[in-house]
């Protein structure tokens, strides 16, 4: 059972993304002299009638953000478990459901894990990444695989576009980061037209670290005189990576089409939790996943058809080496085939329907003794509608999921069928259409993975779907002008969330043996604020406020008997919350973010004995552009946890104290 | 005027800003007081509990409780002992007293940690990869280990006992076992040790081994049965000796070895029909408790049950008469207060939260229940 949790880590990525300004925030006076060429002149995009946060471009450059997860930090009512370090394991969690509500889709492909699944979104690097959101419920969208109406909340992850300047025939960039940790991390982007209608980008990174550093335990007794005060070298915690990326991009007559090949490869340690007496243990893991995706987009007067079409392949290997324990030494092997078409047809003006069908073909092979070698059949069929009248919207979605599995030399479980309706509706107040309320209704739910049914000894197949249950109600302003300040917006949402057959681990017998069961329900009640504003006070002199806050109250309502029974679940705070503040003046940009998540509870008492302090960040950073003759150069430097805070976001998972990291990018 | 929106955001944010870390406190005792009168002849002073905790939690505690004042004292390792960088550790998995001296076994820490029985202050620690249980014979405490030598077979070591000196506290002597030995008896200067051969699974371990303890090597094997556990002697030196099972068709078992007339070595006499996962004994009784995991129900198949160590009948299917079973989850550990026949019976729940110490009387009625650390588990009393 050791290695329940180890498929999944985060290889740390932060690197320079173009400045592409993000068409949502139409903040167009912010671009600097150099960076005019890569601009959208993108129109509006809709309006979103559900709560979405959006990180892109230059502001998601200089978040401080090693991965994903960590820019995932600066959203509302997320929280990210983070194991420490570049090799660390980083989950997300949106609005106290759980990691496995949370869907990552990645060009508009979802990422799949039946294993556990959880997504690693350490493989996803912040190199070519052009935007990540956040959507609460699902995107409004229509025209969207049925699998994008399934999750309880998605992150999306876009990649760079290529955008060719004039006659321009390429764009290619190179990026060298080294810092803390022992960290080399080089990336090169070559960006080719190979003809009017077909662009190829071609990405590749290679992440090398040793992922040593220091942290520190101290206590002091109640008189203040010091307990212990220890300092220390995380061990094992390296990490050697490479990512290879393939983009192909086309316009047809009637749409574009995009083709995708993508591959990951790496070893890394697995540094364990630091108990007593124990400072490093032998587990390591190689991953190597790769996939393969195209989709198409095509319109024909007022029928949009979408297809998607993926297959990937992710190999493990987990080995505990560690002398003292028992020895294991397993391979798993994933195989994921996935098809989608999603139509849309606009009956009249203000009204249009859709409908979509997914198929999915998982498959997991272990050499784990008592293993079952499932193969997962999943056929999802979506419907949905959209009610656009001047200042009102309204979508309705309905989705159909039918699950099949089977299992090698075992009988399977019944099929199963799950129907997941989904309501969202928004009001603009006021005739410029700055200000709204939204409201939304969704009902989602998970599958048991492969290892809750099949994993050897403690899966078991008779479990059901874990559901949830979202409701929501939000305003939102949001308005650009010119003047002081040149944008303002402002969103606060309060929700309602319950999930109902959670899967937990129950104990069975004796010593640490567990079976999985459909125990848990969980209420959820949280307030979401977020604000963001820019000020243009001089010249050129532009400023960027960005705030979130979050309130949660998350609490175990399984049964009366328990000891833990209303008390507020693990690792989930009262109160978290982030703020960025960013200054550009010409080529320079100087960026503060800080962050604070509130005292928790590292099990399921609230006791003195289970209570996790709160920790906060603050992080700064400095870039600057320059050219060297054609050459477009960037120079960023940053400190991370500035004030060195000794901190555990996981029991016994110490973070790193202060540490730096500085990037050259290259761009012609 | 539109800058109040961004009031609102900053001021909560304030606000909870205002709640900043303190330093970290030593892990402090709690106390509770406990309904039990002490007799005033007694020779037992008190108790102490072991809690497990999960697996990388770091949640290893002792409890301890006194007679003479009623109190019962939650985690008192870190106060006493507040220098121990990273307290008590990670999965107790057993305690004993021997002389003065208090001897946990740590089993994620790979140590044993030796106290002053009567004051619980830390007089040293052996370093013993995977240790398992304790035991103690003529000045030595004897420890088993699931990791002997790692050259023979590097995939699945076999396990080892170590001795210990209780002065010097130095590793004297070690014997290669069979795999995954967990616990042992001393038998007429004869160490019996259950193998379960647990990191195996399915090709467990079946034997009982037997050291010579002058020379200490093991002299034979003794077949029993897979994955054994518990190994405990009765005051007429019989060994009773639990099987797990495989968790899947074999059951649980619980097997009684002895030695014929005339012969020295111990051979498998019967098997008693019952699951066990602990015991405990009192005057001519053996007190048991299981836990099987159902396929079929999904939900776990409690016993509690009595035994006539001489005639081997099973007298009682439940010791407890007052219906308090029925509030216990996952018993986990079981103990017999040497005087008055008290039994302890350890409810480790969910296994990550906090467990509950159950002590009825010998008529199996409650007499009172206390609030442990996770996964209370082992019981060893202090004597006066």
């Amino acid at each position: 059972m050791a290695n329940k949790n180890t498929y999944l880590f985060l290889v740390s990525f932060f690197l320079l993304s173009i400045d592409l300004l993000q068409a949502e925030e139409t903040i167009d006076s912010l671009k600097t002299e150099n960076l005019k060429e890569f601009v959208v002149t993108a129109t509006r995009p809709r309006h979103e009638t559900i709560p979405v946060q959006t990180l892109s471009g230059d502001e998601l450059q200089k978040l401080n953000s090693n991965s994903i997860a960590d820019a995932i930090r600066y959203f509302s009512g997320v929280q990210v478990k983070d194991y420490g370090g570049v090799g660390g394991i980083k989950t997300v969690n949106i609005r106290s459901m759980g990691t496995n509500h949370t869907g990552v889709d990645y060009d508009g492909v979802q990422l799949g894990n039946a294993q556990n699944g959880q997504i690693d979104l350490g493989q996803f690097s912040l190199d070519n990444i052009e935007a990540i959101s956040l959507h609460n419920g699902q995107k409004s969208s229509l025209l969207q695989p049925a699998r994008d109406f399934g999750n309880a909340g998605t992150v999306y992850i876009r990649t760079r576009k290529p955008i060719f300047d004039n006659d321009k025939r390429y764009n290619a960039r190179a990026n060298i980061r080294f810092g803390s940790f022992d960290l080399i991390n080089p990336s090169a982007l070559v960006e080719l037209k190979l003809s009017e209608t077909v662009n190829a980008s071609f990405s590749t990174e290679w992440l090398n670290s040793s992922g040593k550093y220091k942290f520190r335990y101290r206590r002091v007794n109640p008189a203040g005189e010091i307990a212990y005060d220890t300092t220390a070298v995380r061990e094992n915690g390296d990490i050697n990576a490479t990512r290879v990326e393939l983009n192909l991009n086309g316009n047809m007559s009637f749409g574009t089409w995009t083709a995708k090949a993508y591959n990951y490869n790496s070893e890394r340690g697995v540094p364990g939790a630091i108990v007593n007496n124990v400072w490093r243990r032998g587990e390591r893991i190689w991953d190597n996943n790769s996939f393969i995706q195209g989709s198409s987009t095509m319109s024909f007067g007022r029928w949009t058809t979408m297809q998607n079409v993926k297959y990937a392949f992710y190999r493990t290997h987990y080995v505990n080496n560690d002398d003292k324990q028992i020895k294991v030494d397993n391979l798993y092997r994933q195989h994921e085939f996935y098809f989608s078409t999603a139509n849309q047809f606009d009956i009249i003006k203000g009204w249009s329907a859709s409908a979509s069908y997914d198929f999915l073909w998982n498959t997991l092979d272990a050499d784990v003794y008592g293993f079952a070698r499932p193969d997962r059949y999943t056929n999802l069929l979506s419907l949905a509608t959209a009610i656009n009248i001047s200042r009102f919207s309204l979508t309705a979605s309905g989705l159909l999921t039918f699950v099949h599995d089977k299992l090698q030399g075992q009988k399977a479980p019944g099929n199963k069928h799950v129907f997941t309706p989904a309501v969202y509706t928004s009001y603009y107040l006021l005739r410029d259409k700055s200000l709204s309320v939204r409201a939304f209704y969704k009902r989602s739910f998970r599958m048991p993975t492969f290892n809750d049914l099949y994993y050897a000894d403690m899966g078991n197949s008779q479990l059901d779907p874990e559901r949830a249950t979202q409701y929501n109600l939000g305003v939102l302003y949001d308005k650009s002008r010119r003047g002081l300040v040149s944008a303002l917006r402002f969103s606060a949402d309060v929700y309602y969330n319950k999930v109902k057959d959670k899967i937990v681990a129950y104990p069975k017998g004796q010593q640490f043996r567990w079976t999985m069961l459909n125990l848990g329900v969980v209420d959820i009640r949280g307030v979401d604020l977020s604000a963001l504003t820019t000020f243009n006070p001089w010249q050129e002199l532009f400023l960027t406020l960005r705030g979130q806050y979050t309130y949660q109250r998350a609490i175990d309502v399984t049964n009366p008997a328990d000891n833990y029974y209303r008390d507020q679940i693990p690792y989930i705070p009262h109160h978290s919350g982030s703020a960025v503040v960013n200054a550009q003046w010409r080529g320079i940009g100087l960026n503060y973010s800080f962050i604070y998540v509130g005292a928790r509870y590292n099990q399921q008492e609230n006791i003195r004995y289970n209570y996790t302090q709160p920790w906060y960040t603050s992080d700064i950073s400095v870039s600057y552009d320059f050219h060297i003759g054609r050459v477009k150069t960037r120079a960023l430097a940053e400190i991370n946890n500035l004030l060195s805070q000794d901190y555990d976001v996981i029991l016994n998972y110490p973070m790193p104290k202060r540490n730096y990291r500085f990037t050259l990018s290259f761009e012609i | 005027m539109k800058h109040t929106f961004f009031l609102i955001i900053f001021l909560p944010l304030l606000m909870v800003a205002t709640s900043c870390r303190e330093d970290e406190l030593v892990v402090p005792t709690e106390y509770d007081i406990i309904p039990e009168s002490p007799s005033p002849h007694s020779k037992v002073r008190g108790f102490y509990l072991l809690n497990e905790g999960n697996m990388g939690s770091n949640k290893c505690t002792l409890d301890y409780f006194d007679y003479l004042t009623g109190l019962y004292a939650r985690n008192f390792y870190a106060e006493r002992n507040p220098s121990v960088i990273k307290e008590l550790g990670d999965v107790g998995n057993d305690i004993g007293i021997y002389g003065s001296k208090l001897y946990v076994v740590v089993n994620c820490s790979h140590k044993v940690e030796i106290l002053d029985s009567r004051t619980g202050i830390r007089l040293g620690q052996v370093d013993i990869p995977n240790c398992r249980y304790v035991r103690f014979h003529r000045g030595k405490a004897y420890v088993s280990s699931y990791v002997g030598p790692v050259l023979i077979d590097p995939s699945a070591p076999k396990g080892a006992v170590y001795e210990i000196d209780t002065l010097s506290y130095a590793i004297t002597r070690k014997v290669t076992v069979g795999y995954q030995p967990e616990e042992m008896e001393i038998v007429d200067d004869y160490m019996y040790v259950a193998n379960s051969g647990g990191y195996r699974a399915p090709d467990y371990d079946n034997t009982v081994s037997v050291i010579q303890m002058i020379d200490f090597k093991q002299v034979r094997q003794i077949p029993v049965a897979i994955n054994l556990h518990r190994l405990k002697k009765d005051c007429y030196g019989k060994l009773w000796v639990s099987s797990r099972g495989d968790y899947q068709t074999r059951p649980s078992r619980l097997y009684v070895l002895q030695k014929k007339n005339g012969f020295n070595t111990m051979e498998v006499t019967d098997t008693i029909p019952v699951a066990c996962s602990n015991m405990a004994f009192f005057g001519d009784y053996l007190y048991f408790y299981a836990t099987e995991w159902n396929n079929y129900t999904a939900s776990n198949t409690i016993s509690y049950g009595k035994i006539n160590i001489r005639t081997l009948e099973i007298v009682s299917t439940n010791f407890i008469t007052d219906g308090t079973e029925k509030e216990i989850t996952i018993p986990y550990g079981i103990a017999i207060h040497p005087e008055t026949g008290d039994i302890f019976i350890t409810d480790a729940k969910n296994y990550v939260s906090s467990g509950t110490l159950y002590c009825f009387s010998q008529d199996g009625k409650k007499k009172w229940s206390v609030r442990t650390g996770d996964i209370p588990a082992h019981i060893a009393f202090l004597r006066i």
